[in-house]
């Protein structure tokens, strides 16, 4: 069984690229040269460059010493919320503005929900000098407003997606529809591993960097590379994929995946895309999706918006149906409570996403000898708002 | 022989009307047909509303999301169409994207829309390759027609491609973009419609995407065998309702 792609743009039967003949040049352009471009010397040597001083690579891995104390086992953060911009998503954007640059592209167009993965594409086109426009659900500005005046004051257009939820997915669209009618100049940075083939693929290879420090740093700490189990949250899944990417081929490494339950799975206010989903095609790609029986797709809900997307990748409708990944979902509350729990205990006040990773320990016990690495995706700055609602702070 | 090869061969220039079905009201799907063949249309593309139309600009998008609303789905487009062909003869196509077709079974879509008398489908987020790989002799099987699309940006290498997989006619998209996003045609368009006329292909091809009048229609058709119109149908029945339909195709038929 392998758990990476394979030559077809498939995860066993998830992914592919269903895309309209319209999207087909640009698609199949980037299909033909990602690999290659990613693997030139030139294309590394300026990549690690900016994850190092740019980005501030390599996030540590930190013993969560009092957070191992009260679950008694071995818990390490791998701290993306220390990176440039505040989560793993700059790891992608540095990445695929180097391809878009590389394959002669003079716009960039991205969707973003929470605004996290739009602030991270903005801060790279104004790295580069390269015209930013972000594709943003009309109700997502609104809940989002720091996020959209970092975009704005980076120098990038927010274009609010007026149609269907007026959220993630439908930013997507808009994101998509944009890149229809303007197939020449254009690359499209989708910020998770979604999408057409080869973008999951390309997505994780990016942020593959983060199980790539895992495997030294634990060796330095622990004497092994490997880790009992890694666990990550998973909205689309990079921060997810990025994590347990050098791990897939090894067994002996269990994958935990945390999506958000929102107010309940059965609530029908929910994003637990593995439990509720049935395979369909989202954004290009064949995979879990949240839908009805009419296959419509359905409007997510979680208290993240980073979360609130009616899919997963393809890698992970694969982890799933193979067994190879465990799934659990934790709800707005349990996350909320497993993000105060982290800044009492360990002094870190993470992303309300990353609060749904932490939450793992509700569902599941570990042995006093396990060591666990949990991506800590993000910081907390952007949900200040959410945790003091919601905490009466 | 499929109607719409039939209508093909016809010498004329064919005018196609896409609709969204249930829309503007969730019955109007019988009516806005036989109404259209009365018109003197020449083919009909029903649309299946969709939730995420990623190909679609604001009018079909609008559209879409209307009749869902109105509680449009797949099952009772079917039990709408039963009969249709007691009182309709042109051809029919039905367009969508794949993904509700792929909830109901492609093949008991494929049966349905033989039952029926549906003779193509137009699913834009089907591509070529994998149509032929998995899902080609299904469609086969049920006599139906799947077109595929071209644009300015398809190279003649795969325009080639296209035209040996297609067995009905080919979509001519007029411009990179979405539908309803640009009206009338430039020098690109020219260019484009003269050099696709030019390379002699075994379909008959025709054209999409911004065509709303008389003048459109007749710079489209000048090469290509018909065209089809659909943001501005769309736009009509919206301010004009489904009664009427001689109106909008009469001014473009003249
Ligand atoms: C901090 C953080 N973690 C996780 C996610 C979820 O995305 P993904 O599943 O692609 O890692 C987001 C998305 O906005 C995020 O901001």
């Amino acid at each position: 069984m392998s758990y990476n792609i394979n030559e077809k743009g498939y995860y066993g039967e998830f992914g592919g690229a269903f895309i309209p003949e319209m999207l087909y040049p640009n698609v199949e352009e980037l299909r033909q040269n990602y690999l290659k471009i990613m693997g030139e010397p030139s294309f590394q040597e300026e990549f690690n460059q900016l994850l190092k001083d740019y980005v501030g690579r390599p996030s540590p891995l930190y013993f969560a010493k009092r957070l191992s104390e009260k679950y008694k086992t071995k818990i390490y953060l791998k701290r993306e919320d220390l990176n440039h911009t505040g989560a793993h998503k700059v790891n992608n954007t540095i990445g695929q503005i180097l391809m878009a640059q590389r394959l002669g592209k003079k716009r960039v167009i991205a969707e973003t929900g929470a605004g996290q993965h739009g602030v991270a594409t903005a801060t790279v086109c104004a790295l580069m000098g390269m015209e930013c426009i972000v594709y943003m659900g009309e109700i997502d500005i609104a809940r989002q407003a720091p996020n959209v005046a970092r975009m704005k004051m980076l120098g990038a257009t927010v274009v609010p997606a007026l149609s269907g939820s007026r959220t993630l997915k439908d930013a997507t669209n808009e994101a998509i529809r944009d890149w229809i009618n303007n197939p020449v100049d254009t690359h499209y940075i989708i910020g998770s591993a979604i999408g057409p083939h080869p973008y999951p693929d390309m997505v994780t290879k990016f942020q593959s960097i983060i199980s790539e420090e895992i495997k030294w740093q634990l060796k330095e700490k622990e004497g092994t590379e490997n880790p009992d189990y890694v666990v990550a949250c998973i909205g689309g899944g990079s921060n997810a994929a990025g994590t347990y990417y050098h791990f897939l081929e090894n067994e002996n490494v269990g994958i935990i995946a945390v999506e958000a339950a929102g107010k309940g799975i059965h609530s029908g206010e929910s994003a637990a895309t593995s439990v509720l989903g049935k395979e369909g095609i989202i954004h290009g790609c064949k995979t879990l999706l949240m839908q009805t029986d009419d296959g419509q797709i359905t409007e997510p809900y979680s208290i993240s918006a980073g979360l609130d997307y009616p899919g997963v990748g393809p890698l992970h409708s694969h982890l799933y149906k193979t067994g190879r990944g465990e799934f659990y979902s934790a709800t707005d509350d349990e996350a909320m409570q497993a993000g105060l729990e982290l800044a009492k205990l360990e002094g870190i006040i993470p992303a309300i996403e990353t609060s749904h990773a932490l939450a793992v320990f509700k569902y599941k016990t570990f042995k006093p000898n396990d060591v666990i690495v949990i991506s800590l995706s993000g910081r907390g700055d952007k949900d200040l708002n959410n945790y003091i609602e919601y905490f009466n702070l | 022989m499929n109607r719409i090869q039939q209508k093909l061969q016809e010498n004329k220039k064919l005018l196609s009307i896409y609709f969204t079905a249930g829309y503007p009201s969730l019955h109007d799907t019988v009516t806005i047909i036989e109404n259209l063949e009365k018109a003197g249309v020449d083919m009909i593309e029903i649309g299946l509303p969709f939730s995420d139309p990623l190909a679609d600009g604001p009018t079909i998008q609008a559209s879409s999301t209307q009749a869902l609303k109105n509680g449009m789905t797949t099952s009772l487009l079917f039990e709408q169409l039963k009969d249709i062909r007691k009182t309709v003869t042109i051809p029919l196509i039905a367009m969508g994207y794949f993904n509700p077709m792929l909830q109901y079974g492609v093949e008991a879509f494929c049966a349905k829309c033989q039952e029926i008398g549906i003779d193509g489908l137009i699913i834009p987020d089907l591509p070529v390759a994998i149509y032929q790989e998995q899902y080609q002799t299904i469609f086969e099987k049920y006599g139906l027609i799947n077109v595929f699309l071209i644009t300015p940006q398809t190279s003649n290498e795969r325009i080639r491609f296209i035209d040996s997989v297609s067995k009905g006619f080919i979509y001519m998209v007029s411009s990179a973009s979405t539908t309803g996003a640009k009206s009338g045609f430039g020098n690109e368009q020219s260019s484009y419609f003269e050099r696709i006329a030019a390379m002699n292909l075994k379909n008959p091809q025709i054209v999409g995407f911004g065509i709303s009048n008389k003048e459109t229609f007749e710079q489209a058709t000048q090469q290509a065998t018909g065209a089809i119109i659909g943001s501005a149908f769309i736009r009509h029945v919206t301010e004009k309702g489904i009664a009427n339909l001689d109106e909008f195709v009469n001014p473009i038929l003249s």
